[in-house]
């Protein structure tokens, strides 16, 4: 299971790199949210995958005694999964008003020469 | 209770944003309350630092759970002083935004975004949680795509995405090293981080996570090579926005910078040396980008990445001497460059543009005015004895006395070439004749608005140059303030104690 996740994890690094370096703005986007959901499985990887047993702590003991799975890196995903998505959302209206505005998809247009400068 | 006194700024910051939404449309009633809001901020600033400066390092665990657990907020001398400095800047620009951002942008609550981005920062400047802190982070990057892309003018768009992308990014790469971090320790809290990472063998893995962070934050704080993205958005929104921007988003980046050399990789040379050779090649693709740009704010920009270059090759020497320089140069660049802003703003609202080529004459035209920027430019070149000159005293002593003389080279060069820059600045614009100019369809230049909005415009431009010129002339207290904030960082065992309560 963990080489499937670190393969995997791999797989989603290595693609959205690559769009996030392609010239159109579409395919930036779509980087961005792989290279995010990338990040989301390196954190649960991290955290150690421990299967069935919950982080319940038995009555009559104080302590663990017994390996658990670790809540917090689900907490911390499901934080980023929020945030990645409500900036995503953001990014998709940006786009689609930079692509009302100046008619193109292609990243290397997007040098006009203000006035000022 | 009396340490939740440290997260009343974040209470007033997040109160104001809220009430600001329920005036959606009703522009003027938001005018007052975000600068009545603004002026609480700075009292309740000020008390906290009265406050910490007395009583030494607050922690608050949230939800009363103890330190490694729970999330804790952290108010040591440098938290303080950044505090103290946001809600300086927060107020200045506040005044400066009301008059000089156009009400067709102000409609879509800007006022609201921007104390939400206000908040963000106060909130970096106090957790005491790596995950915490990349919550932040997130806040104030959504606050400020929003507000670099509010009015949604072409340049602005395809600066907010530029924009967006990088800082996007630097958001992941952060939160990859902290994946990495909280493998290898299993725990968030930057205080115990601390002491567990030295338990660990495999220095291997430190050394990449240490180097995400590196790169995280210095996409944030636009060291080089990853500062492209700085000069090609800065110029693009309102003067007000990029005041604050440059003012406090990238001092964010560096503020995490230090923390995180003090704190969690501590003595790590072989980050030191990365910073060493990252803060030389920040300054000279800092200085001569800016010495070939005509545009006035472009040059600004640059000038800001030259200067995150003083500071982050001065965390890179890593003394108390040079610590010491770092803060109070930190503590002057935040008035400076957030008032430079300002200036560049009040010079297009004079002239109607910002070339050097098309405009000139202040000078003759604006005597009072002229005088009133010449002190924030001089300020910034470091002409004593105003504010630029004693942080690099310490600076270029302490480079010099530990041998590092690239780093010292570089100070020069950029030093020099920010007197070159800030020469051609007002032998173009202020001393130069008027060149033949007009303003464009529907433009209101400064001589023609109301008396208070002419004040609107100088006053914070004022306070600002106000401040510059005390910590100036007052720069005995500036370094008593630093010399004790660097020596407070430099041995983390403070910070650790007082976190975990051992």
């Amino acid at each position: 299971m963990e080489i499937l996740l670190a393969i995997m994890t791999g797989i989603l690094y290595a693609s959205g790199t690559y769009m996030i370096l392609r010239r159109s703005i579409v395919k930036l986007i779509i980087g961005v949210i792989l290279l995010g959901n990338g990040v989301n499985l390196l954190i649960f990887l991290l955290g150690r995958i421990t299967k069935g047993r919950p982080p319940i702590i038995s009555p009559e003991l104080k302590h663990f005694a017994e390996i658990y799975a670790d809540p917090i890196p689900q907490a911390l995903i499901l934080t980023s999964i929020v945030i990645s998505f409500g900036l995503q959302a953001f990014a998709i209206i940006l786009v689609k008003r930079t692509y009302k505005a100046l008619h193109t998809d292609d990243l290397d247009m997007l040098n006009t020469k203000d006035e000022d400068s | 209770m009396t340490e939740n006194i440290i997260t009343y700024p974040l209470i007033v910051q997040l109160f104001f944003s809220i009430v600001l939404m329920f005036f959606w449309k009703k522009i003027k009633i938001q005018k007052i309350l975000t600068i009545t809001g603004n002026f609480i901020a700075l009292g309740v600033s000020i008390a906290v630092f009265l406050f910490i400066w007395e009583n030494g390092t607050q922690v608050v665990n949230a939800g009363n759970w103890d330190a490694p657990f729970g999330i804790v907020f952290v108010g040591d001398l440098l938290s303080a002083t950044l505090l103290l400095l946001t809600s300086i800047a927060g107020l200045a620009v506040s005044i400066f935004a009301i008059v000089s951002v156009i009400n067709a942008r102000l409609r879509f609550g800007f006022f609201s975004v921007y104390h939400f981005l206000l908040l963000g920062l106060n909130g970096a400047f106090l957790t005491g949680d790596m995950f915490n802190l990349y919550v932040w982070f997130e806040i104030i990057i959504i606050s400020s795509f929003v507000l670099i892309s509010i009015g949604g003018e072409k340049n602005q768009l395809e600066g907010a995405i530029k924009y967006f992308t990088l800082n996007f990014f630097g958001s992941l790469i952060f939160l990859t090293g902290l994946g990495v971090i909280y493998g290898l320790t299993g725990s968030l809290n930057m205080a115990d981080i601390a002491n567990k990472i030295e338990l660990i063998d495999s220095r291997v893995l430190i050394d990449i996570s240490a180097v995400l962070f590196l790169t995280a934050f210095s996409i944030k704080s636009a060291i080089f090579p990853l500062n492209f993205w700085l000069p090609a958005s800065y110029h693009t929104p309102p003067s007000a926005v990029s005041a604050i921007f440059s003012g406090l988003l990238t001092k964010v980046g560096v503020y995490a910078l230090i923390r995180m050399m003090t704190l969690i990789f501590p003595q790590d040379q072989f980050l030191l040396n990365l910073l060493i050779i990252l803060s030389v090649l920040t300054i000279i693709s800092g200085s001569f980008g800016a010495i070939i740009q005509n545009n006035i704010r472009k040059v600004f920009s640059y000038l800001i990445i030259c200067h995150i270059g003083f500071m982050i090759g001065g965390l890179g020497v890593f003394n108390v001497m040079a610590i010491s320089g770092v803060i109070f140069y930190l503590i002057h660049d935040i008035v400076v460059k957030t008032n430079l802003f300002l200036i560049g703003g009040l010079v297009y609202r004079i002239k109607g543009t910002t070339n050097m080529k098309k405009i000139g004459g202040l000078y003759h035209n604006y005597p009072k005015l002229s005088l009133l920027m010449v002190i924030v430019l001089f300020s910034l070149v470091g002409v004593p004895p105003l504010s630029g000159f004693w942080p690099k005293i310490s600076l270029f002593l302490s480079s010099y006395n530990n041998e590092n003389y690239w780093y010292f080279g570089a100070l020069i060069l950029g030093s020099f070439i920010t007197l070159v820059v800030v020469a051609k600045i007002w032998s173009e614009a202020f001393w130069k004749k008027q060149p033949e100019f007009s303003f464009k369809r529907k433009f209101i230049p400064f001589d023609q608005l109301y008396t208070l909005q002419k004040w609107q415009f100088v006053t914070p431009i004022a306070i600002l140059a106000i401040i510059t010129l005390y910590i100036g002339f007052g720069a005995e207290h500036i370094q008593t303030l630093s010399l004790r904030i660097a020596e407070d960082i430099i041995n983390p065992q403070n910070y650790i104690k007082a976190v975990l309560k051992p």
